[in-house]
């Protein structure tokens, strides 16, 4: 089985996850945090990864970064970024990579900046890090950088410290600390989460504009949908530590295929919904990834599996097969029956 | 910024009148009868008594009290008008001990360097050492060299510093006569002797405190290293030696100064039993002496700047928090 799947033929995408695994060793056991994932994303397009808490996308995130440590975490399969496996290179030579051709905008700007070191300190040794640049060279590229993600009177603030700055500022901040060695794969990792909503709208803005001009690839984690919806090209799904559907944006939020899609879909409030329609969560808990479920990983929790001929989902693991152009899915239901049985809205659409 | 500094130093003077005050009162408590003390085993009764009155010991305790702090700010002249030979203690006047016909002043000024130094070059030594195994620890946490290093300075740290120092003095100075007998000299005298005689004090009173420091260190470094800012220095493709001690240690820092600043200036009024082992004429051996003699003009003195130097150490750390966490500048 081949998961490989450029998203489109013609340009060579400029991150590719080839079967990456990796595990912890624990005293409870081996914890299976990613186990065969495989995706590829473009310059200049963005891949978001959802998924519940656990469900593998920091992990492979920081994998990506070549962040875990190599004595707790084995890491197998291969992340190519620009034709370099981040998993088999020397150390040196992932380090040189960080910040210059991935760089990684955390969740939470406030812990993410060090507390003592003012923002223009973090960004000049971020661009000394990678060259010899002069100390005011650095400098005038830290405040431009600032101006440029919408900070106010940048050549004065690059003199202050983190906590001098609002929320929605900082991680302006950690944007352009992310950015000013103009790298080609931005990895956000729920880069809106601390934020209120009117703050995510301008810190998304901010990407996106950047994104139009530097041209990078951004892989955004997020369990937010309607951040998904309005700014991914490509989704991944995951769950249990696999991927379990990818598609184009358009084709997962019109035509989910996998049961868990499905939950995740319908545990969103939908506007144009009747009032008083209730949200459905999807029952359960995500599985502990020490002891994964046999057959199908999602199986404990999926209302579906009766429909699978000789209970394949209880002893067998399904692969991610082709269920629409472009579009992939981890599941023993035939495509016409996962049409059938997709939840549909009040209008009779499916679930958009 | 400037207000909390001009604050906290104000607090520091109020805590030092307060802190006389207690010294004060310690002197008068005291079993001894300072009268007493003024004339030797063929006292008489009414020259005790005369005594005790020449040196107004039989006036109220407040006015006692303000006669001896008048003394330390502006100095003050003994026997006054009383027939009997004056002679003058300038300020800081912390009195004048009979046993030794000594103003209490220049006693502790003589002894004062020999601690200083003893303090200084043991600190450097706990520190530098301290730090380094501390990260090497951390860094290494459970791997060999952090069991090893825990294993020492868990022994080291359970060390008395009286054995530690009989012991080197024992090995070294009297076994295998590595170093000669201790006997010290001040480095603008004799560099060479007060190096060979500093050695084994420095290395006793730093061994044990190392093994503090390590411990320390190491915590704080484990604690930083699982910080998201260090998670983004590495992010950036900062050299990993940059993450750790740019990053990580000075994140820990706030902690290990405070220590570093207390042991300082603890250490500073004398290492009582350093000092003793290694015949250190500092302010250690000065006080044990004072105490042997019921000197109480001196161990009132020594009580005083003892205390003085752990304030002013306090006030220094709390000063040195702004230099390390800007957070705390704004505050």
């Amino acid at each position: 089985m081949s998961d490989v799947q450029p998203a489109t033929a013609s340009r060579s995408p400029y991150l590719e996850l080839r079967d990456l695994k990796v595990s912890f060793a624990t005293e409870d056991g081996l914890v299976r945090a990613a186990d065969g994932v495989s995706f590829s994303l473009e310059r200049g397009k963005t891949l978001a990864i959802v998924g519940e808490s656990g469900s593998g996308k920091s992990v492979t995130s920081q994998a990506i970064m070549g962040l875990h440590p190599k004595r707790s975490a084995q890491i197998t399969g291969e992340v190519l970024v620009d034709g370099t496996d981040i998993v088999s290179a020397s150390e040196e030579t992932v380090r040189s990579m960080r910040g210059r051709n991935m760089a990684m905008i955390f969740q939470d700007p406030l812990s993410s900046l060090h507390p003592f070191y003012t923002v223009g300190a973090q960004l000049i040794e971020a661009v000394q890090a990678h060259g010899e640049v002069s100390k005011s060279e650095a400098r005038q590229r830290a405040i431009a950088m600032l101006d440029r993600v919408g900070i106010p009177n940048a050549a004065r603030r690059v003199e202050e410290y983190p906590h001098q700055f609002s929320g929605g500022m900082r991680q302006r901040v950690m944007i352009a600390m992310a950015l000013i060695n103009n790298p080609d794969l931005v990895i956000a990792d729920e880069p809106t989460t601390a934020l209120d909503v009117t703050v995510q709208a301008q810190i998304l803005d901010v990407l996106r504009d950047l994104q139009g001009e530097f041209q990078m690839a951004i892989l955004l984690i997020t369990h937010d949908l309607g951040v998904v919806a309005e700014t991914a090209d490509d989704v991944v799904v995951m769950y249990g530590g696999r991927v379990v559907e990818r598609g184009p944006v358009n084709e997962i939020f019109t035509r989910p295929r996998m049961p868990y899609t499905w939950g995740l879909m319908s545990s969103v409030p939908n506007l144009t919904d009747p009032r008083g329609t209730r949200l459905t969560p999807i029952p359960g808990q995500p599985p502990s990834l020490i002891n994964l479920p046999t057959g199908c990983v999602f199986r404990p929790r999926c209302q579906f599996s009766a429909h699978v001929e000789d209970a394949w989902c209880d002893t067998k693991r399904p692969d991610l097969e082709p269920v629409g152009p472009r579009h992939d899915a981890r599941c023993f239901l035939s495509v016409s029956q996962m049409a059938a049985l997709a939840p549909r809205r009040a209008d009779g659409e499916e679930v958009a | 910024m400037l207000g909390y500094v001009v604050k906290r130093f104000g607090s520091m003077l109020v805590m030092l009148a307060g802190l006389s005050v207690m010294v004060f009162l310690l002197f008068s408590v005291l079993p001894a009868d300072p009268a007493r003390l003024t004339c030797g085993k063929t006292c008489t009764p009414d020259v005790v008594e005369a005594n005790r009155q020449r040196l107004g010991l039989d006036k109220p305790l407040v006015e006692q009290y303000a006669v001896w702090a008048k003394g330390i700010v502006a100095g003050r002249t003994f026997n006054e008008g009383q027939g009997a030979a004056e002679f003058t203690c300038p300020a800081p006047c912390l009195g004048y001990s009979f046993s030794q016909q000594e103003n209490v002043t220049d006693l502790i000024t003589e002894a004062v360097p020999v601690t200083i130094w003893l303090a200084a070059g043991a600190f450097v030594l706990w520190m530098t050492f301290g730090l380094t195994t501390g990260v090497i620890a951390a860094l290494n946490r459970g791997r060999w060299p952090d069991v090893v290093l825990q294993g020492i300075s868990l022994v080291a740290y359970s060390l008395p510093s009286f054995f530690v120092g009989l012991m080197l003095l024992i090995l070294l100075i009297v076994q295998m006569s590595l170093l000669p007998y201790p006997d010290y000299y001040p480095p603008s005298e004799d560099l060479k002797k007060f190096l060979v005689t500093m050695v084994l004090p420095w290395v006793t009173v730093a061994f044990t405190s190392a093994a503090f420091y390590t411990r320390l260190t190491r915590t704080q470094m484990v604690e930083t290293m699982g910080e998201d800012y260090i998670r983004t220095a590495r992010a950036k493709g900062l050299a990993e030696r940059t993450v750790t001690v740019k990053h990580a240690l000075r994140a820990g820092l706030t902690p290990i100064v405070t220590a570093a600043g207390l042991d300082l200036g603890i250490l500073l009024g004398g290492a009582i039993i350093t000092e003793q082992i290694f015949n250190l004429p500092g302010m250690g051996r000065l006080a044990v002496e004072s105490v042997v003699d019921s000197d109480l003009p001196v161990i009132t003195g020594i009580t005083l700047v003892a205390a003085t130097f752990i304030i002013v150490a306090n006030f220094v750390v709390d000063m040195l928090y702004m230099v390390i966490d800007p957070r705390v500048r704004l505050a």
